[in-house]
């Protein structure tokens, strides 16, 4: 069963991390990455830029188009996973080793609904990324 | 744990700008600010690892940090005066206002204020940027010191002037009229791209201790977008400084020479950075309130989309060259005007641009630079190469003359073989 695990935290303090601090991050996040790829259990996943780059349409009428996400709150949502697993525990246990290597805020465990996978050429994700 | 540890510094560096801020406002002393922040920071140092960080970790420092110099006061003056009960309870009377005034309305403001008070025109450029660092970043002096290339009592001496210089203090404490916070907010962008040139003209033996001052000024520019959500010209501070950041590692070679911008390797550049860039200055950009930051901006941007240096739009960079003229008309930016002429109509065209600019500009490393440049496309190599040798005179850094001296050596050699 796919789920999503939301990641969300404050977006603040995450921006607030040294260059040192974040690579140590994604390091110990990449332990746990290798080992959900190896059991083909990760699907597509992604880290956001922060709120600060974002634009939100508002579905009014006409939509308006304001900047930034519109609700206030101390976490954002950072980025998320995609992972194919058995059931909820199985999920929680990813989220809790993910939990172990990045410090503060929280994931939710959602089950996914619909999944398309699209249809991104490989090489364009790949320059997005780097 | 250590990634805790981690949480717990990285929750109390953000934090900072606000929590100092708020008690700013209540104290109304930049001294008293840091000491409460300090010692709020130390309970929570205690305090956090084991009760679990707070919701709102700012609004606990804030008032934490109140509480503990309120006590400071209340036990200096219990030993000096009597009865200490009337002084308590005065002293109650003035925190019940604070209360309401720990509104989350007034934090951009007081964020603003603390940043604005960093930039006092009193201050020479250096300071504000020391005193920002010290204050608003909590860089230690000893990191600053070490970014600005000085010993650290050096360092030390700077900001206490500078505390002093703006410690009499002469901002208002009141909320500002919306004229007061734009004249503010123009200041502070302005104090946070000091920042940012303070770490990026640099040779390259020290571009490594004067990054932080680039990342300092990046989460600066940042935090000022957080307050300013639909502000085009913070949008546009922050991608100019993000855009120019992106090229960090491709400006030196390995020997420590400056590598310009049409020679450098692109794949050096942090896409990252760059698509970062290209988000704000597109959202930005539909504000339709262009500013000579967001145009400024839009020149990166357009550098950073050539994925060769052949590719580059030199008509556009052109264009908006003129833009940023006659916004902020300066000989420098005319200057920068004629590398597009160059491009798009020929060294002469470019020539005759700068040509009224030797006055102005008569004591500017790159005027002559450029002027060298020209000439020698032109073949006019004795014309060339005195203004490559009043340039290398006026060489700000071992790295610009010896830049120059390349071109020199190509003359004196083009020259021989001719």
């Amino acid at each position: 069963m796919l789920y999503a695990l939301l990641c969300y935290n404050a977006e603040d303090v995450v921006f607030s991390w040294s260059q040192a601090e974040d690579d140590a991050v994604m390091d110990r996040l990449a332990r746990v990455h290798g080992k959900l790829r190896d059991t083909g259990k990760l699907g597509p996943s992604l880290r956001l830029m922060a709120t600060t780059t974002a634009a939100t349409l508002r579905k009014s009428d006409p939509p308006v188009v304001i900047d930034g996400p519109f609700a206030e709150t101390k976490e954002q949502l950072l980025g998320f996973y995609v992972v194919d697993v058995e059931n909820l525990d199985e999920a929680l246990t990813i989220a809790r080793d993910l939990g172990a290597a990045n410090p503060g805020g929280s994931y939710e465990i959602r089950p996914i609904r619909l999944f398309l996978p699209g249809a991104l050429p490989q090489t364009a994700a790949a320059a997005e990324h780097a | 744990m250590s990634g805790d540890l981690a949480w717990i510094e990285g929750a109390l560096t953000s934090a900072r700008p606000q929590a100092i801020g708020a008690l700013l406002r209540y104290f109304r002393d930049l001294e008293t600010a840091e000491e409460a922040y300090q010692d709020a920071c130390l309970r929570a140092l205690k305090a956090w690892p084991q009760n679990g960080p707070p919701r709102d970790p700012a609004a606990w420092l804030i008032m934490v940090g109140r509480n503990a110099a309120l006590d400071q006061a209340r036990r200096r003056n219990r030993q000096t005066e009597l009865p200490p009960e009337e002084v308590l309870s005065d002293l109650d009377d003035v925190e019940t206002p604070m209360a309401e005034r720990l509104d989350s309305a007034n934090y951009r403001d007081d964020i603003l204020r603390l940043l604005f008070i960093c930039c006092h025109p009193k201050l020479p450029a250096t300071q504000q940027i020391a005193l920002a660092l010290r204050v608003v970043s909590g860089l230690t002096v000893k990191q600053i010191a070490r970014a600005f290339l000085v010993s650290e009592a050096a360092m030390e001496q700077r900001i206490t002037r500078a505390k002093r210089q703006v410690g009499a203090g002469d901002t208002p404490f009141e909320t500002p009229t919306e004229e007061e916070r734009d004249a503010r907010l123009v200041a502070v962008m302005a104090m946070i791209y000091l920042v940012f040139n303070e770490g990026y003209s640099t040779a390259a033996k020290d571009a490594a201790a004067r990054i932080p001052l680039c990342d300092e000024a990046i989460r600066l520019a940042r935090l000022l977008q957080r307050l300013f959500p639909s502000e085009p010209e913070v949008m546009g501070l922050t991608a100019l400084l993000v855009l120019q950041h992106s090229r960090a590692a491709a400006r030196f070679d390995a020997e420590g020479n400056v590598v310009l911008l049409d020679d450098q390797d692109r794949s050096l550049w942090s896409r990252e950075l760059i698509n970062e860039g290209l988000a704000l200055i597109d959202k930005a950009m539909r504000h339709n309130r262009p500013g000579p930051y967001q145009v400024q901006a839009a020149i990166a941007a357009l550098h950073a989309r050539a994925h060769v240096a052949t590719d580059t739009d030199w008509a556009q960079i052109e264009a908006l060259y003129r833009a940023l003229e006659q916004m902020q008309p300066s000989p420098v930016i005319t200057l920068n005007r004629a590398v597009a002429v160059s491009k798009v109509s020929g060294p002469e065209a470019a020539l005759a641009l700068i040509e009224p600019l030797e006055d102005p500009l008569g004591g500017y490393f790159h005027f002559f630079g450029l002027k060298g440049a020209l000439l020698m496309q032109l073949g006019r190599t004795a014309e060339a190469r005195t203004a490559f040798d009043r340039a290398i005179a006026l060489a700000n850094t071992v790295a610009e003359a010896a830049h120059i001296r390349q071109h020199l050596d190509r003359l004196m050699s083009d020259g021989a073989t001719a």
